[in-house]
């Protein structure tokens, strides 16, 4: 790292190890962690949940909370070592010199202060300002965070205005004082895509405009590929690969970078043909982890001997490489061109008959409106729009996938199909069964294990109170699947060998098992009943990057398997484009598009589809993508806005027929619908949102 | 805001009409048993009902219950059978005189716990932290009427410092008020410091309180600006439901002092058998509970910007 | 990860005795020196409530030499450990038969407290509506009587016993129970494994009592703890205003009050009572101290 010396970095870390004091003992959360940060320039830490990327950011803000401690290593900032400053120089650069952007917006803004008050707070505190003056300042950054009208947001309360313009805030009240150094966690993680691709944009452009230099934290390769200029990989605590990101992106050196890679939907996978290649096992937990390399236990490349010698495995420099190390003793020797590991791949079962038809569906729930205002009109009642005239078909072994943001009534579908919700209007018909208006509860137990579903949260979606085994048992009683008590357990073990788990889960609880796991018997659970349709509610979006792969691998090849029907909710485009036959895209409770997946991803676009495309961050450098920012926010459904619903954000917008009328559904010969004014012949004539490089 | 203040204020008089129901339908529903509460054990059936006849118990159940509100929304409870004055009479004297002990306590036990709690909630599990809160689970463990005991034998019977009776016989005497204070903050101020305490810790733990401090804010300015406004929240509400609390607390007491309030008239009435004033002072209570809800309610709400806009 | 371990029919995980569940718990509290010291206090008070009748104690009732000192001489030879009260009745026989008693009727009235509170908590809370309007409105009723006074007003109207007190326990106790039960329910019931169990058609009661009950105990455990010092003050209580368990019978609250206007030359026959009940409550709310310490860590 010679070269490196020529300026001094504004940020370095220098063999850092931090460890969490608990009962249970010393959690050694960083283990021997470098990094150098020059001026302006954008580092990316990347790592799955716990790898102790947040660790390190709240390390170099020297603010370990009460039971965590940097144990050895040095932390310098402008050359000097942050452990050994009084609280009152920690006290003048937090906030002025380096400045933090959180996870979650709303927590991280008190609720009870106004904005404006909040912001004013820094330059009072770190510059010698009138109140006039840091006011001034105030409004000129929010503007430059480019949120509308200042004055209003300055005079708000923190739960008056969206997600997005939360985050805006925050990233404002960290630039205000012109830090040197800006860390963001996860910035966009609790954001919708077509929201986070604005941040994004604003976070590079903020980049360029004044020179700071930034830590990226993200799970997300995509996001770090958009916004920075270097990388360090995190596995388990410990950097284990780092260097430009051009570099690590085209050829990355660590067999779990190259694990990560594999396991994340790059477009060019496919789920029958080019399937994802998980990353077998799980991470490790800090109290156990393997002797010598932490990744040793999941890596193909493992020798006895060499990687799990005592003291671990250092850092080393990629030779004829400028600032590329890797964590790894064979990268040098390892031939990955003749690496060739194989995910499930499957025939693709033969479509078959319509199994599930939903038509003119709509849901609507009343909302009882309370204010005075509404009691003086009379008008008490009013309507969320959660579902209008939804129109789908599910065939036989099809995967259909429902995409869209939050709030545009994918869980409500979900629901009407399952017979939580009634059904405003319309008919949903499973095998010939009308179903809109059957309770679940009403339905016979037949029809009810036809129909089943696999939920999001792997941390709620088992009983803490009940044993694994028993269930699933619930289930297979419940459904009349077999009455005798050994046929049951038999069943039991049949569906655990199924989802790939050893028997012996049967006797866990819940809290026993990891994300993944807990998800796995979620999916035996619902195909325990043997269903015709499964609904899976954005099955993998809680889990890690290196277990979603394994998960979606293995929903899919059940499915192909026992020819069930999927209906895959999601938000994320990138899994859905891997799993599934056809894609129905949804805004504010209506269907803007539906098609095939090759349809869907080729113009012609529908102009929402269009943005939500190229929202989408794609860790590939390869893949050439335009980008479009939308404006505005997501509308409510209790308000949505006349004519078109998607009017407000439109980039495409044609004039006055978008805000008055309802766009017709434009439908080609193969089924393609389009719900917009434009003619499909010109919406045919858009450019492609991302094209492949071939070189 | 305002609908919800009518909405609350609705309930609180539907409640306040229930509990005056049940309330009558308990004590008076049984005519002869009424009659023979006022004119004793050993009165004829004919006495008794030659008097229920003359006071009007003749009428129907339901009339005789409103009219019996009626009277009471304008203060008109009847008379004592105990003492043979108007009931509303002797009411007011002993308000006035628990209104008295009530505000005494509150002016003491408020800066005291908040202040203690702030303390230990501001750094969790410091030393600090730790003797508040083991003092203050040592003192709610300990029933009123027994720490009055431990006081009593000390600063009465010992060492002679204290009237071991609070009548005020020869009018209000602040000596008096002494061991009754004392032993209400003893009990109810570690409840109050413990939920300041566990609301100040969860105000401290919370992200924008890291927010602050990384935004390098001086302690003062955290503490003062950041955390207070919103940890104190939720024991403003503490205090004000207290109130309910106070009036089990303020029986005893009273009854243990002998101190002339409102809790030991109801305590004499119950074991007199004085229905009149029973009920007039179960009202009186239910009232105040009902009442400080309200206020309760009103003020979260007021105090917390998040429902005040929504 | 794909081994697969033969196992034998023996899918229900067998169920430890409750005698070593108990020791279990108890090594538990070892995390907690707080807790452990209110978990003795009470094995304290139950070993002597147990063991009243077997332990060579004077009748309780029995009249012998009033105001006799600690450790004094008794006539037939013995000795009044404790001393006597002003009626001459011993005072350690009274306390610990006066344990058993509180105890007895504590843990009888927060049972049956808990068992109409969690039953209107659940319903309320899970099938919300007007279920959830009626019955959270009968519970502000309730709510609305200060704790004292409503148990006065069930004296009044029922005359003093000990199945008074358990319903005038349960009155006052209910509600706040139902309270708690439906906050935790409410709280519960978007959890997916809900969803999950309403998506497979079970019915309400089903959902309710296994699904989510069991999940809400480790709250309701605490505060149990705690609801039953409560109970130990409230029927004390009672007894020292003269409305509890009819005398003669030993209540530490009658005793109380009998002993305070004497406590001038009687002191101890003041002071013991007021510290065995003192430490009793001061067990419970140690223990359901302890216990949260302990449920909040994991
Ligand atoms: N206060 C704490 N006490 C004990 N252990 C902790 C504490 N905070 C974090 N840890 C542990 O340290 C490790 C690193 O945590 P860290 O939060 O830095 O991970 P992360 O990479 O930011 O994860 P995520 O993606 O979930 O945000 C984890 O194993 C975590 O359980
Ligand atoms: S050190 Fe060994 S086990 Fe670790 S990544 Fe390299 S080859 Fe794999
Ligand atoms: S109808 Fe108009 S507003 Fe709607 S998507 Fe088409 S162009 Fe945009
Ligand atoms: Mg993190």
């Amino acid at each position: 790292m010679s070269n490196t010396t020529a300026v001094t970095p504004v940020l370095e870390c220098k063999n850092v190890n931090i460890s969490y004091y608990t009962r249970a003992g010393e959690i050694p959360a960083v283990i021997d962690f470098n990094l150098t940060v020059l001026p302006g320039e954008s580092i990316g830490i990347v790592g799955e949940s716990g790898c102790g990327k947040s660790t390190v950011a709240l390390a170099i803000m020297n603010y370990m909370g009460k039971n965590g401690r940097v144990k050895s290593g040095q932390i310098l900032f402008n050359g000097r070592d942050l452990q050994t400053m009084s609280e009152d120089e920690l006290r003048s650069i937090r906030g002025s010199q380096i400045s933090m952007v959180y996870q979650e917006p709303m927590a991280s803004l008190n609720p009870s202060m106004k904005i404006g008050e909040q912001l004013i707070e820094v330059p009072l505190y770190h510059e010698n300002v009138t109140e006039a003056e840091a006011r001034q300042r105030s409004m000129e950054m929010l503007a430059a965070v480019r949120l509308p009208d200042p004055q209003r947001i300055m005079d708000s309360y923190p739960h008056q205005i969206s997600g997005g313009q939360q985050q805006r805030v925050v990233i404002a009240m960290a630039l205000l004082s012109k830090p040197a150094l800006l860390l963001l966690d996860e910035p966009t993680t609790a954001l919708d895509v077509t929201v986070e691709a604005g941040i994004v944009q604003l976070i590079k452009d903020i980049s360029k405009q004044f020179g700071t230099s930034m830590i990226y934290i993200s799970h997300n390769l995509g996001l770090i590929l958009e916004t920075c200029d270097r990388i360090t990989v995190m596995y388990s605590g410990e950097a284990v690969e780092s260097g430009a990101v051009q570099t690590v992106f085209n050829e990355m050196r660590h067999p779990y970078t190259r694990g990560l890679f594999a396991s994340i939907p790059l477009p060019g996978t496919n789920k029958n043909s080019r399937p994802l290649v998980p990353i077998r096992g799980q991470l490790p937990l800090p109290q156990n982890r393997p002797q010598g390399c932490y990744f040793g236990p999941r890596c193909d490349f493992f020798q006895a001997g060499r990687c799990d010698t005592q003291g671990g495995i250092n850092m080393r420099p990629v030779p004829d490489e400028q600032r590329h190390d890797v964590r790894c003793v064979r990268f040098e020797e390892i031939d990955w061109a003749s690496y060739r590991p194989t995910g499930l791949s499957g025939e693709q079962a033969e479509i078959g008959k319509t199994v599930l038809e939903v038509k003119h569906m709509k849901k609507y729930y009343e909302l009882k409106d309370s204010s005075l205002m509404a009691m003086i009109k009379g008008k008490k009642v009013q309507y969320v729009k959660a579902n209008e005239d939804i129109n789908l078909i599910a065939r036989e072994a099809e995967t259909v996938a429902i995409v869209g943001e939050s709030g545009c009534g994918k869980s409500t579908f979900a629901k009407v199909l399952m017979g939580l919700e009634e059904a405003t209007e319309g008919e949903v018909i499973l095998n010939g069964l009308e179903l809109s208006h059957t309770p679940v509860q009403a339905r016979k137990a037949q029809t009810v294990a036809l129909l089943q579903m696999v939920f999001q949260n792997p941390f709620d979606t088992l009983n803490p109170s009940h044993t694994v085994g028993s269930q699933i048992a619930r289930v297979i009683k419940k459904f009349d699947i077999e009455s005798d008590p050994d046929k049951i357990n038999q069943r039991v073990m049949e569906l655990l060998d199924l989802v790939k788990l050893p028997r012996d889960f049967a006797l866990r609880r819940p809290r026993q098992l990891s994300g993944g796991q807990k998800q796995r018997i979620g999916i035996a659970r619902a195909f325990a009943g043997r269903p015709s349709v499964v609904v899976a509610d954005e099955p993998v979006s809680a889990l890690d990057v290196s277990v979603q792969a394994a998960v979606t691998g293995l929903l899919t090849d059940i499915q192909r398997n026992l020819k069930t029907t999927l209906l895959f909710i999601s938000h994320d485009l990138s899994v859905v484009r891997y799993v599934s036959d056809r894609i129905v895209v949804m805004y504010l409770g209506h269907i803007m598009e539906q098609g095939t997946t090759d349809e869907i991803f080729n113009p012609p676009y529908h102009p929402y589809t269009e943005a939500l495309l190229s929202a989408v961050p794609i860790a590939d450098t390869s893949v050439k993508k335009r980008h479009i920012v939308l404006e505005g926010e997501l509308p409510s459904p209790v308000n949505p806005p006349s004519g078109c619903p998607f009017q407000t954000r439109c980039p495409r917008k044609i004039g006055a027929i978008c805000e008055t009328q309802l766009p017709p559904l434009q439908q080609t010969a193969t089924g393609h619908a389009i719900m917009c004014h434009i003619p499909l012949a010109e919406l045919q004539l858009i450019e492609q949102v991302f094209q492949v490089d071939a070189a | 805001m305002i609908v919800l203040a009518a909405k609350r204020l609705v309930a609180m008089l539907l409640i306040m009409l229930v509990v005056s129901f049940i309330l009558f339908s308990l004590f008076e529903a049984d005519k002869m048993a009424v009659a023979g509460k006022v004119l004793g054990p050993y009165s004829s059936v004919e006495q008794r009902e030659t008097w229920l006849s003359q006071n009007g118990y003749d009428e129907p159940f339901f009339t005789r219950y409103t009219q019996w509100v009626g009277g009471a929304l304008h203060g008109d409870f009847g008379n004592s059978l105990q003492y043979k004055v108007p009931v509303s009479e002797l009411l007011v004297d002993r308000l006035k005189n628990t209104g008295i002990l009530a505000l005494v306590f509150f002016l003491i036990m408020i800066p005291l716990s908040l202040t203690l709690g702030v303390l230990a909630g501001m750094k969790e599990g410091s030393w600090l932290d730790r003797i508040i809160s083991i003092f203050s689970v040592l003192t709610t463990s300990i029933p009123e009427f027994v720490t009055a005991t431990f006081l009593t034998g000390l600063f009465v019977y010992t060492w002679h410092l204290l009237p071991g009776t609070s009548s005020m016989t020869s009018g209000f005497s602040w000596k008096e008020m002494i061991l009754p204070v004392a032993v209400l903050v003893i009990y109810d101020f570690g409840y109050v410091t413990r939920m300041t305490r566990a609301s100040m810790a969860e105000v401290m733990t919370s992200q924008y309180i890291r927010t602050a401090i990384l935004k390098g804010l001086p302690y003062k300015r955290v503490i003062m600006r950041h955390a207070l406004r919103n940890a104190l929240i939720a024991p403003f509400t503490v205090i004000v439901l207290q109130l309910n609390w106070l009036l089990s607390g303020l029986v005893v007491v009273e009854v243990f002092f002998a101190y002339k309030g409102f809790g030991s008239l109801l305590v004499d009435a119950a074991l007199f058998g004085d229905i009149y004033v029973i009920e007039a002072c179960v009202m009186v209570a239910v009232f105040i509970a009902v009442f400080s809800q309200f206020i309760s309610d009103i003020g979260y709400t007021l105090l917390n910007p998040r429902i005040r806009f929504s | 990860m794909t081994e697969t371990i033969k196992l034998d029919k023996e899918i229900p995980a067998k169920r430890e005795s409750g005698f070593k569940r108990f020791f279990k718990a108890l090594a538990l509290m070892r995390e907690s020196p707080v807790g452990m010291i209110g978990a003795l206090i009470i094995l304290f008070w139950v070993t002597m409530a147990v063991l009243a009748p077997f332990l060579p104690l004077y009748d309780p009732n029995a009249i012998m030499s009033p105001f006799q000192k600690i450790g004094a001489a008794a006539p037939d030879g013995g000795t009044f450990w404790l001393g006597t009260d002003h009626k001459g009745r011993d005072i350690l026989s009274r306390i610990i038969w006066g344990a058993q008693k509180v105890l007895i009727w504590a843990t009888f009235a927060t049972f049956v407290a808990y068992v109409v509170g969690m039953l209107m908590g659940v319903l309320a809370g899970y099938k919300g509506g007007w279920a959830d309007e009626i019955v959270s409105f009968v519970a502000n009723i309730f709510l609305s009587f200060p704790f004292i006074i409503l148990c006065i007003i069930i004296v009044a109207t029922l005359g003093a016993s000990g199945w008074t007190v358990v319903v005038a326990v349960t009155f006052a106790s209910a509600p706040q129970i139902m309270r708690i039960v439906r906050g935790l329910v409410l709280d519960l019931k978007t959890r997916d494994y809900i969803f999950a169990a309403q998506t497979r058609g079970e019915s309400p009661w089903y959902i309710m009592l296994v699904e989510l009950l069991p999940n809400a105990r480790g709250p309701l455990i605490v505060d149990a703890c705690l609801r039953l010092g409560y109970t130990v003050v409230a029927i004390a209580t009672l007894g020292f205003l003269g409305l509890g368990l009819p005398p003669p019978d030993p209540d530490w609250g009658l005793m109380l009050k009998e002993a305070v206007p004497l406590g001038a030359f009687a002191g101890h026959s003041m002071y013991l009572p007021a510290a065995a009940l003192a430490s009793l409550i001061l067990g419970f709310n140690l223990l359901a101290d302890g216990l949260r310490e302990i449920s909040l860590r994991d």
